[in-house]
């Protein structure tokens, strides 16, 4: 169980914003993590600088964030086959379908695409449905 | 040199974000996908927040063809709602909600998170090789 954040929640959500803002402003690129991991090493040489370095920012900022206060709380509750299997479903299915939370998500529907929205609908759906058939299926049953 | 610096920020901005909004505790975001058990709605309002800039962020990029460091506007042409798009989403979600990271969060907690991580970014990168290799094979 954890406590309901609307005002954190959504100055993190402006900040998510802002740095989409950054990357489509000054380098024309969109803020999809999925994409920009994905393609660390099969992009050309000149297109790989700002994604090591996009990913090491994202890698900081908790470094940078603990030197101001400390982090909050971080309770992984799935056991390492689980992590594994999330994993790899994770990985393939965002390649698959172009995108994952934020390149659909976020950037996605903020520009009114359809695919995204479509693509944000059928990954929250059954994100929910394999939450209710872990905890409350298997689990219960 | 300014497109790495401005990458750099704009992924600690990110990661800034994910941290203050909650994403980064997966417990917190499978209290999100409970609708039926436990509801924890805050994650609605990181997606309020993102989009609210995000809107504008966008609207005013459609109108330019470079971006301010002369770089061209990669957005993407893709337009049709396809079966890799639905069955893409589809195996995200399931993977989602089995553990309660997507790749921002999970990529952002590698240096604090510990070794449970290092196994979901790993599984994510065979996971994402794996789909490279099915397309280099002709496979998708």
């Amino acid at each position: 169980m954890t406590t309901f954040t609307p005002l954190s929640s959504l100055i993190g959500g402006l900040l998510i914003g802002f740095s989409t803002l950054l990357l489509i402003r000054w380098l024309g690129q969109i803020a999809g993590i999925s994409s920009i991991v994905g393609q660390l090493w099969t992009a050309t040489a000149g297109d790989r600088g700002w994604r090591f370095a996009f990913v090491a920012g994202l890698m900081m900022a908790p470094l940078l964030y603990a030197l101001v206060t400390p982090l909050p709380a971080m309770q992984i509750v799935t056991s390492t086959p689980g992590l594994i299997v999330s994993g790899l479903l994770v990985g393939f299915g965002t390649r698959l379908g172009s995108g994952c939370t934020s390149g659909h998500g976020v950037c996605g529907l903020s520009r009114l695409s359809l695919r995204s929205l479509v693509a944000t609908l059928m990954f929250m759906l059954t994100a929910m449905l394999m939450v209710w058939l872990v905890r409350h299926v298997l689990v219960a049953g | 040199m300014m497109v790495i610096v401005m990458a750099w920020l704009a992924g600690v901005v990110f990661g800034l974000g994910l941290i203050v909004g909650g994403m980064t505790n997966p417990a917190k975001v499978l209290a999100f996908l409970d609708i039926s058990g436990d509801w924890d709605p805050s994650l609605a309002f990181v997606m309020m927040g993102a989009i609210a800039v995000g809107f504008f962020a966008f609207k005013a990029a459609a109108k330019q063809s470079r971006s301010l460091l002369g770089l061209p506007m990669q957005l993407p042409a893709m337009k049709q709602v396809d079966r890799k798009l639905v069955i893409g989403a589809l195996l995200f979600g399931a993977g989602w909600g089995l553990a309660g990271f997507c790749p921002g969060p999970a990529v952002a907690s590698l240096l604090v998170g510990g070794s449970a991580v290092w196994i979901f970014v790993a599984s994510m990168l065979v996971g994402m090789a794996l789909h490279t290799l099915a397309v280099r094979r002709g496979w998708l």
